[in-house]
């Protein structure tokens, strides 16, 4: 079942890439079209952060997740670089999991 | 638009590209990593290295599935993802000017940071150089590294002993956080959060993440205007 949404979804995404190069460029010339498929990610994205540190199950929890995420914002401030911002965040939960 | 490239130009548009690409490329160790850590074999992570190849989407899949949401809205949310490939390409089309087999060949390396690399050049010559340069160098090393962080996350045994389960929500926020700079996107954003958390005691795992595409609807419908942080830019 994983191996089914490892392929489907990376032929789709390739697909997506395809598409781009290949169809005219006024299918997106709708401004509203355009706005909506940029915010996606942004949407996404968002929900995704807030799914993976909160939710545990059908709950929602503060936990070492929580504190993580709030050494990954003073990073991202900092302007750390992608690799540490997101090992300096599992270090910091290691840790608080230690304590 | 000029057809030859001068060699001091062409030169320096090569550095950057690997300079960027090196740079993103090594972050595939902490996908490789995380993506071992939700449960997936080490065969399969480097699938999605291979043939998705696009950061965002792949991390998205693996944190689906960790969270206990099904596969198929795990590929749902990463095919949603990778819409933004599909704008990309939209502007990338007319400045790479390619055709048949190369362009379904180019296609696969339409990412965020071959993107930034090339949509503000002048010439086609230009934007080929910086496209490739960044494209081929993020691939080589990301899959490399996704095989190197797969390895070493199965080597280390439980994900949760060394905080890798928190990582996936600072690797998240580490990608959206330079399109937090527009208020427009900042609103959506802080929406989106809400309404899956809302929505996360009430449906199955997965679904919350999904609904929140609701929210970039909602917002795009009723809220005009540009948005500067729309195509990514790299640090150089």
């Amino acid at each position: 079942m994983i191996w089914w949404a490892v392929l489907g979804a990376a032929a789709a995404c390739y697909l997506l890439k395809l598409a781009g190069l290949s169809v005219p460029a006024r299918v997106l010339e709708r401004p509203v079209v355009e706005r909506v498929a940029d915010l996606v990610p942004v949407a996404l994205l968002a929900a995704l952060v807030a799914v993976q540190v909160v939710a545990s199950g059908p709950t929602l929890e503060l936990d070492a997740r929580a504190v993580a995420l709030g050494a990954a914002v003073l990073l991202l401030l900092a302007r750390a670089p992608f690799l540490v911002v997101v090992f300096g965040a599992a270090l910091v939960a290691a840790v608080v999991r230690l304590v | 638009m000029t057809t030859t490239l001068d060699p001091g130009e062409r030169r320096s548009i090569i550095r950057d590209g690997l300079g960027v690409g090196i740079a993103t490329g090594t972050y595939g160790i902490s996908f490789g990593a995380v993506a071992v850590g939700a449960g997936l074999s080490v065969t399969q992570t480097c699938a999605l290295s291979l043939l998705m190849f696009t950061g965002a989407s792949q991390f998205a899949l693996v944190g689906v599935l960790a969270a206990g949401g099904t596969p198929l809205s795990g590929a749902l949310t990463a095919v949603l993802l990778g819409t933004r490939n599909t704008l990309y390409g939209l502007r990338l089309a007319p400045l790479l000017a390619w055709s048949g087999v190369r362009r379904v060949a180019a296609s696969h390396l339409v990412i965020d940071e071959s993107t930034a690399m090339s949509v503000t050049r002048t010439s086609t010559p230009a934007a080929r150089v910086g496209f490739l340069t960044t494209g081929v160098t993020i691939f080589v090393l990301w899959n490399v590294a996704t095989l190197a962080g797969a390895l070493g996350g199965r080597a280390l045994g439980d994900p949760r002993t060394y905080g890798l389960d928190a990582a996936v929500g600072a690797a998240f926020l580490a990608l959206l956080w330079p399109r937090l700079r527009d208020r427009r996107n900042r609103v959506t954003a802080l929406a989106a959060a809400a309404v899956a958390l809302a929505l996360v005691p009430l449906t199955a795992a997965g679904v919350p993440v999904l609904a929140s595409a609701g929210v970039a609807l909602l917002v795009g419908a009723l809220w005009p205007g540009q948005d500067d942080t729309e195509f990514p830019e790299v640090q150089r």
